[in-house]
């Protein structure tokens, strides 16, 4: 075997390796839709988030916009504090958009729903979302359903 | 003119290198008076070597003292460390105590990097060859020049050809390794272990396992290289006949230490019981024919099975 | 000998490798410098490790990627969550099939051969032979196929992921009618670049660390004949394994174990 077609193959071998490694980055992970960085964080705070996970996805009429960042415990407020963080591309939502945490399909994963208010003002990084609804826990929906049977 | 294995001096052109290896007069054994003795310059001198395996002690004091310029044969019976001896010489293991200086600087207290420059005037032939398995020929000779010169490769062909040309395998550069006999594999080493125009050969075993006549060949190339390259070498082996003939001088060792030194025909003449039972090969003698071991009757009647 | 001297006798043995392997790897790790004057030396490595280990690499690749497919259809179609399949293939091969797989065909097929190889340049007495020609056979011989197999593993784990995750769409969405969307959009959704796939990636550069260096080793800390050489061989493969598995259990603990 020559050094020449030893360095070519060598060459092939160590270029596919690295298209395998482009392919993992982009076509199997979000890489492809967030480049680290540039968004904006903003804050909300509920009073459950159920079974929300940290990297969650945060949609806007079913559209991914951004994940969840940061999930901690507020001591003062009682409640969860959730941040996250929005594409740079997605930077005219009103200050009064509504988070809710939504569940995809029985079982799958929870997600954040934004539903855009009608204010001129438009949100920034840092700012928090005033008006959120909390997840849905199975559990109290049919705690409340059993009361109304046995209320009737 | 000069007789052509008197021109030392490195500039002489390849043809006329390999002339000189080819046209010097047949090889005959030469009987001197003794005019080789230890008291030339030492060029390798080893003093008070002791050195041990685990438990067991293969040397136990040894003092050799190799001139330069000549032919030093180190003779013992196998598992006497002739090439533990090659190997400390070397630097490639270190003494439990004792010095090996070679030109008056101990090579276990050599820094890495002197040590290796230090080999690369050292030659060795090992028993087996050793050569690079994946390499052929050519690549095999070309090696020690590659890797410690930056020769530019017209002029690294040139030497590995005169080297090859000199144990008369130039035909053979194609070749790989696992294609060639015994004989000729050991040939190739040696031009190989020539090819920096070493100061100081070892010959590990040079003589076992060959035919007759690739034997003659290698007994006439170890001689004939020493003197027309002006190098030293030593020739580890126990083979009587053919390394008594080449050599200026002989140490026996036995039982890590010297046993009797001097001149091939001096030794002949005038040997120890034990240096003439070695050397004559007789069966029984001063070393017992029977590995040690308890009483023979009492062996056979039972005693403790282990 | 009684029990406990032989216990003592046999910890000091494993304590003395212990040190001899690290030392080595100390010298190896020092000898590393030719080979930036000498890249000739490390591509002809990289050729025996890793071009031609990467065959054998990505048939299973392909292979483990098609079982997942179909083990993951057979599970998620339970739960109505088929469209997960993207999901759970993906996320199998990038954190462990594809660095653990890799690593313990690479001790298989390039480790063995190393160690083998090694082994038998000592064995002949090539590697002293080396040292008496002033050539160090840690520049010459160990440091350019540690070099390579370090380089190669990851190489080849990224090469077993990507066949993978083709192979299981080949069967998700080819074979048992998955929607492609889906598929790609929910591993997109759940494989996060940093979390998963470069944990993955430094999980495959420790392996090749490890196996290069077990397998370099043990063939030069080779006993030198042929009993000794193929002992070291197999010691390679089963040493490999069990370090490789042991690290990746470290490993996860550490990088996904917060969640």
């Amino acid at each position: 075997m020559t050094t020449r077609r030893i360095e070519i193959t060598v060459g092939i071998f160590v270029a596919l390796g690295l298209a395998a490694l482009f392919m993992l980055a982009v076509q199997v992970s979000n890489l492809g839709e967030y480049r680290g960085g540039d968004g904006y964080e903003v804050h909300a705070y509920f009073n459950n988030i159920g079974g929300l996970k940290v990297r969650a996805p945060v949609t806007m009429a079913g559209v991914r916009v951004g994940r969840v960042s940061a999930i901690t415990y507020d001591a003062e407020r009682f409640q969860a504090r959730v941040s996250f963080t929005i594409s740079a591309r997605y930077d005219q939502l009103p200050t009064d958009t509504q988070a809710s945490i939504y569940t995809a399909g029985l079982l799958g994963e929870q997600y954040i729903a934004l539903e855009p208010g009608g204010e001129d003002e438009v949100l920034r990084d840092g700012d928090v979302i005033l008006f959120t609804q909390s997840a849905l826990v199975l559990e109290e929906l049919i705690g409340r359903v059993l009361v109304n049977l046995t209320g009737n | 003119m000069p007789r052509c294995w008197e021109w030392l001096d490195r500039t002489r052109t390849a043809r006329e290198h390999s002339r000189c290896l080819t046209t010097r007069p047949p090889f005959k054994p030469r009987t001197r008076t003794i005019d080789a003795s230890p008291d030339k310059t030492p060029w390798i001198e080893i003093r008070d070597l002791h050195f041990a395996r685990g438990d067991r002690k293969i040397f136990d004091g040894l003092n050799i003292t190799i001139p330069q310029g000549q032919v030093t044969a180190i003779m013992g019976p196998s598992g006497t460390g002739k090439t533990t001896l090659l190997r400390l010489i070397g630097g490639q293991l270190r003494p439990d105590h004792g010095q090996v200086l070679v030109e008056g600087r101990d090579v276990h207290r050599l820094s890495r990097r002197e040590l290796y420059r230090l080999r690369r005037r050292m030659g060795m032939l090992f028993q087996s060859g050793a050569l690079l398995t994946d390499l052929n020929v050519f690549d095999n000779v070309a090696f020690p020049i590659r890797e410690n010169t930056r020769l530019p490769e017209p002029l690294v062909r040139n030497l590995v050809l005169m080297k090859l040309e000199a144990v008369g395998l130039r035909g053979a550069v194609s070749l790989m390794p696992s294609e060639l006999s015994g004989g000729m594999a050991r040939r190739v080493a040696l031009a190989r272990a020539i090819a920096l125009d070493p100061l100081l050969m070892m010959y590990d075993e040079p003589f076992t396992g060959l035919d007759p006549i690739t034997m003659g060949v290698i007994v006439s190339l170890i001689r004939r290289l020493n003197d027309a390259l002006g190098m030293t070498s030593i020739v580890v082996s126990h083979d009587v006949a053919e390394a008594g003939s080449i050599a200026d001088w002989v140490y026996l060792i036995s039982e890590g230490r010297v046993v009797d030194a001097g001149p091939p025909e001096q030794l002949r003449r005038e040997a120890s019981d034990w240096s003439r039972q070695f050397l004559e090969g007789l069966p029984d003698g001063p070393v017992p024919f029977h590995y040690p071991a308890p009483d023979y009757l009492d062996d056979l009647m039972g005693g403790d099975t282990r | 000998m009684g029990p406990f001297q032989r216990l003592g006798r046999s910890a000091l043995g494993v304590l003395e490798r212990l040190g001899r392997g690290h030392l080595f790897l100390l010298r190896t790790l020092l000898a590393m410098g030719t080979l930036v004057r000498r890249p000739g030396l490390l591509l002809r490595e990289i050729y025996s490790v890793g071009v031609l280990s990467l065959l054998i690499i990505a048939v299973s690749g392909l292979f483990v990627g098609m079982v997942l497919g179909y083990q993951g259809y057979i599970t998620l179609v339970d739960f109505g969550a088929a469209e997960a399949l993207g999901t759970v293939v993906a996320l199998s091969l990038v954190r462990e099939l594809g660095p653990v797989v890799t690593a313990l065909l690479f001790a298989g097929r390039a480790g063995s051969a190393l160690t083998a190889e090694i082994g038998l340049m000592k064995a002949t007495e090539q590697l002293s032979s080396m040292e008496m020609m002033a050539v160090d056979p840690y520049k010459r011989v160990i440091a350019p196929r540690f070099l390579a197999g370090v380089i190669s593993l990851p190489l080849l784990a990224a090469i077993f992921s990507a066949v993978g995750v083709a192979g299981g769409y080949f069967i998700g969405v080819g074979v048992l009618g998955v929607d492609a969307g889906a598929y790609w959009s929910q591993m997109q959704a759940s494989v996060d670049f940093h979390e998963d796939v470069m944990n993955g990636v430094i999980k495959s550069m420790v392996f090749g660390v490890v196996a290069a260096w077990i397998a370099v080793f043990e063939g030069y800390d080779a006993t030198p004949t042929s009993e000794g050489v193929s002992r070291a061989t197999t010691r390679t493969v089963v040493h490999t394994a069990l370090a490789i598995l042991a690290l990746d259990f470290i490993l996860t603990g550490l990088m996904f174990g917060d969640i």
